[in-house]
């Protein structure tokens, strides 16, 4: 079966390949290599999609991924994928396509009314008419907008089943982007003269617009085997450049082959994010529409892509064109579709021509002076309405099909992307981009010259020029084959709009017409960027790349003003629409971070520990994989009345040495650490320069010029850049060197009244006695055979002591320590039984150190030095930051014992239930006493103690009475500690 | 993305990097007072132009760079050690 737009062989297809799809339920039949674009004209179907607002019918515009209107949505194994380009979608068998955005059927579209409505939904209209009442918005008007206009649904079932895909990083010399005549030749000499290129381009095949001219042929095949056997050139077709992000980083998406994703596990997509010392945009030029009544019908296409589609695939978009332009380049596609026997009709506005005359040579009828007013037909062209550019004559032509070009804008995304000023060329009707020589160069189309061998010529002279720039003799032309010579052009007549009664649009993708762009500039939107704001024009992947400089003329001539005043809106990546999935890569679920995991972490998890993550660690949160608080209180009761051990080690340790040291840590801390005496620990508190609190922690004199710093595990890595960034920008005059330990050090901590005659046991060299070991003592010992440090710190508030050890003796150490509490019934703890003994303490941790707390807040305003200065000295004495009225830290009960309390729970007064006076930041069941203790912070908190307040939470529908009390609930004389 | 070339490591992906903002400010001696340490934590120009700035390599060799870059084409001038007096290219302090 042969399908009737087939009419040639074409340069990708193969014949003898058929490939069985369907289209909304229809099964066709298309060659391998087509996209699906190509398949479906070449079994005759012109209508494909109902346009975003006034649900018209529309066609195939384009032949590439500017097409603004043939997006489907692709039905696979994973799901709904919707948004798929037609014009870039490969055909291959079994293809499910659907058409989008209409109900119930293409054909017959409900909404189809909403394009008689036009006249009262012009841009702007849902803003206006949509006003009120409030409420309804966000409940009625946007749901019912959001069905009505659209493109495709997205089923988050694509997200979890998403083909895998990866991120790659390259490196080159030069990048060069777009592999047509420019991009070859540039991609060629400096590969040869030894420079590392990469050249990308985001067709299938490599050639850009030589492709369509078969006289280049031998030159192409020349060049491309020349690149092939290149060491230094690496060549990636199906590589789109999506945004350039300065400095010389580009991001690019591969799209796997089939073989490719075959070979890679299904791989399809491939993100790419190059660094090159130099780029060549060498990124052609796009063909652009103009705008007239029905331009946008079924049928209305742009001459380049009838060309492509019969060129590449051998599809005629119709056998009965009429063409619509006003350049010589556009006659290409003339005389390949009059080549292939296809009787074309031309209405040119110039009126006359080297093209046109070279076209009445071969037998074309051309129509000199002359505009299309209008086309015409239901679901398709039919009818084109001619008249000549006195407006006098009038004809009417039959066709099934119009191919229109405006002309060609240079690509200039991504050099506009990276600052690049676009100026005006009369010459071509265009604005081309000036790019810094630092930062590359622009060839070919892509800078406005227009002529395969003229690019050509224009790629070699980048190549030169960035050759020189890098140090290198540019290297040999490529052999044998000479460039075809471009024939003579007459200069384009610049033409926008031929004006009339119906709807004539600038943007295909979202409905926006000629009259919106102009009631834009009636409203006041006059800026081109805010236009586009008004009334969609250049918004989702339509981004105007083939009527956004029609737009800027229509509003030019609204204005008043040159079309180079208006210019046009600023791109911004991503050039085509990604995946997410493919910006994701690898970096999904599991792998979506890293994860540290403790010396210990094997031991935990056969001790049958439950992991939490805090940070990038995992650390024990209970040794019990059962729900509920039981196992928990009774690791948190071991200490309390016996011992427990637990591991500490994810803290943040920091080695300061040096002569100044001590000094550099009285500027760092806000209390003295000079005065620290070797053999002593000292909690201590560091504020930000603003005076708020950054972190607290123990830090021990091991040595006069050594000292030991932990921070909380959270704060560990902000800490240290505090800390070396002080030290390099304030104080570079120190002598001092900080060494992250953290990850060498494994630390635990056993606490509980037993705890001493455990550590005894264990620790060689050391007197543990009260006397010679008091409260915040700390010493090298032998711990279990292993050089460490001993710590008499204590977090839970009992008698408790820290021991560290290298990382690589964690597992001896920590089994015997728990050989030998045996006798006392040692129990490892978890994260959360450590929360509840700190909790019951009043000590605080990062949920009260939320970097809105002040000294004062937690009530450590007597920690801060008097006289010496620290960082955030000057600004804590702010008398704001002690005001009565700040949130301060307390502790809080439930009046009746049964109630549970939570994190975040407010507290209001019972008689203002509205105004929240604070909230719970930490809370746990109590081991020492019964029912639930938290911390909360509570405007004026501390004048609040034996206060009664309501702890709510509205979403859990909760209402508890609470008791304001001392965060210091147990043991407040410290007792325990120094036992 | 930027790239800074560090004069330890070599040119380095801004993602290695952590900012830590304006270096032309200084700290303030001790009993210089709350307005001068107010202006020293939170007064900051935004000017569209070459800005001397602080970047702590902390993915790399953890030294503190001073970096002279242009806020609105990103261009780096200057990359140097906390000790060293960098300057905008003359004539183009805008």
């Amino acid at each position: 079966m042969r399908a009737p737009g087939r009419i040639a062989r074409g340069l990708l297809t193969d014949p003898d390949r058929p490939v069985g799809f369907r289209f909304d339920g229809r099964s066709m039949q298309g060659l391998t290599g087509d996209t699906l674009a190509a398949a479906l004209l070449a079994n005759g179907q012109r209508l494909v999609a109902r346009s975003f607002k006034y649900h018209r019918p529309r066609g195939i515009v384009t032949a590439g991924p500017e097409e603004p209107c043939a997006l489907v949505d692709v039905i696979g194994v994973s799901g709904r994928e919707p948004n798929r380009l037609a014009t870039t979608l490969l055909l291959h068998e079994g293809l499910v396509a659907e058409s989008q955005n209409r109900w119930p059927s293409l054909r017959f579209d409900v909404l189809a009314l909403n394009d008689l409505m036009a006249r009262f939904l012009p841009a702007g209209f849902y803003y206006k008419t949509f006003m009120a009442p409030g409420w309804a918005w966000e409940r009625l008007y946007e749901p019912l907008i959001r069905r009505a206009a659209g493109l495709g649904r997205l089923e988050a079932i694509v997200g979890d089943h998403a083909a895998p895909a990866e991120t790659v990083h390259d490196h080159a010399d030069v990048l060069v982007v777009g592999a047509g005549t420019a991009g070859l030749t540039a991609a060629h000499r400096l590969g040869t003269s030894g420079l590392k290129v990469m050249l990308t381009e985001q067709d299938v095949v490599l050639g850009g617009g030589s492709l369509l001219d078969a006289r280049w042929s031998a030159w192409r095949e020349s060049v491309c085997t020349g690149l092939a056997g290149l060491a230094t050139v690496r060549c990636l077709p199906r590589t789109t450049v999506l945004g350039a992000y300065g400095h010389g980083v580009f991001g690019a998406l591969e799209t796997l082959s089939p073989p490719e994703a075959a070979r890679f596990g299904g791989l399809r997509e491939r993100l790419r994010i190059i660094r090159a010392r130099r780029v060549v945009f060498a990124t052609g030029a796009l063909e652009r529409l103009i705008a007239f009544p029905g331009n946008d019908l079924p049928g209305v296409m742009l001459a380049g892509a009838a060309h492509q589609y019969l060129r590449r695939y051998g599809v005629a978009v119709g056998r009965r064109p009429v063409f619509f332009l006003n350049s010589d380049e556009a006659y290409e596609a003339v005389f390949a579709l009059s080549g292939a026997g296809i009787e074309c009709v031309v209405i040119d506005v110039r009126d006359s021509s080297l093209a046109a005359e070279r076209a009445r040579a071969l037998g074309v009828e051309v129509h000199g002076g002359a505009v299309v007013e209008g086309a015409y037909g239901r679901d398709g062209v039919r009818t084109v309405r001619v008249v000549d550019v006195t407006g006098r004559a009038r004809r009417e032509l039959a066709a099934d099909c119009l191919l229109m070009s405006g002309g060609h804008s240079p690509a200039t995304t991504l050099a506009s992307q990276l600052g690049a000023r676009l100026t005006w060329q009369e010459a071509i009707a265009a604005f081309t981009a000036d790019l810094a020589p630092v930062i590359g160069q622009m060839a070919g189309a892509a800078r406005g010259v227009f002529g395969l061998a003229a690019a050509a010529r224009d790629g070699e002279s980048a190549a030169r020029t960035l050759a020189a720039q890098l140090v290198r003799p540019v290297g040999a032309a490529y052999p044998g084959v000479d460039l075809p010579p471009d024939a003579d052009v007459t200069p384009i007549a610049a033409l926008w709009e031929v004006r009339g009664p119906a709807k004539a649009f600038v943007d295909l993708q979202n409905d926006v017409t000629t009259a919106d762009v102009r009631l834009s500039f009636r409203e006041g939107y006059e800026h081109v960027e805010h236009m586009k704001r008004f009334t969609t024009h250049g918004m989702a992947t339509d981004q105007g790349r083939i009527g956004g400089l029609v737009g800027s003329a229509v509003l030019a001539q609204a204005r008043g003003v040159p079309l180079w005043q208006v210019g046009q809106t600023r791109p911004r990546p991503f050039a085509q629409p990604v995946p997410f999935a493919a910006l994701a890569g690898g970096e999904v679920r599991e792998h979506y971070r890293p994860k540290r995991r403790l010396p210990l972490h094997d031991w935990h998890e056969a001790a049958g520990a439950t992991f939490v993550s805090t940070g990038l660690w995992l650390r024990p949160l209970v040794y019990s994989h059962r729900q509920g608080w039981e196992a928990v209180l009774n690791e948190a009761r071991a200490v309390r009345r016996s011992v427990g051990i637990t591991d500490v080690s994810s803290l943040g340790k920091i080695d300061v040495q040096g002569p100044d040291a001590a000094r550099f840590l009285d500027f760092i801390y806000a209390n003295s650490f000079s005065t620290l005496a070797v053999g002593r620990a000292r909690y201590g508190i560091m504020l930000r320069e603003d005076g708020m609190l950054l972190d607290d922690g123990t830090t021990s004199r091991l040595a006069p010029e050594h000292f030991l710093v932990t921070t909380t595990t959270a704060n560990a890595a902000a800490t240290l850049e505090h800390m070396e960034f002080h030290l390099q920008a304030v104080w570079p005059q120190f002598q001092v060197l900080l060494t992250d330990v953290g990850d060498q050090w494994a630390q635990f901590a056993v606490a509980g009244p037993r705890s001493r005659e455990v550590v005894a046991a264990v620790v060689a060299g050391l007197e543990l006695s009260n006397e010679a070991f008091p409260f915040m003592a700390a010493s090298v010992a032998t711990i279990a055979g292993v050089a460490g440090r001993v710590f008499r710190i204590s977090f839970s508030g009992e008698l408790a002591y820290e021991l560290a050890v290298p990382a690589r003796h964690a597992l001896a150490v920590w089994s015997a320590v728990l050989e030998a509490g045996k006798p006392f019934g040692i129990a490892p703890y978890g994260l959360d039984a450590l929360n509840t003994l700190r909790i019951e303490k009043g000590h605080v941790t990062a949920a009260e150190l939320n970097g809105n707390t002040s000294a004062d807040d937690l009530g450590m305003q007597r920690m801060l030095k008097k006289h010496d200065d620290f960082i955030g000295r000057a600004l804590a004495q702010r008398p704001g930051l002690a005001a009565p009225e700040r949130l301060q830290l307390v502790g809080v009960r439930p009046l009746a014992r049964a109630h549970r309390l939570r994190n975040g729970l407010q507290l209001v007064a019972p008689e203002a239930r509205t105004t929240s006076l604070g909230y719970v930041t930490s809370s746990t069941p109590s081991v020492e006493s019964d029912g639930w203790v938290g911390l909360a912070l509570v405007a004026g908190g501390r004048r609040r103690l034996g206060q009664r307040l309501i702890g709510t939470s509205p979403v859990h529908d909760e209402a508890i009475e609470i008791e304001i009390v001392s965060p210091h609930m147990l043991d407040p004389e410290n007792l325990r500690v120094r036992a | 993305m930027l790239r800074i070339p560090c004069p330890w490591c070599g040119e380095r992906d801004e993602t290695e990097f952590r900012y830590r903002g304006d270096a032309s400010k200084v700290r303030p001696a001790a009993d210089a007072g709350l307005a001068a340490f107010t202006a020293y934590v939170y007064e900051r120009d935004n000017h569209c132009g070459w800005h001397l700035e602080w970047w702590l390599h902390v993915g790399g060799c953890r030294r503190l760079l001073k970096v002279v870059r242009h806020t609105l084409s990103h261009e780096i001038h200057a990359v140097g050690g906390p000790e060293d007096q960098l300057s905008p290219p003359p004539g183009l302090t805008r």
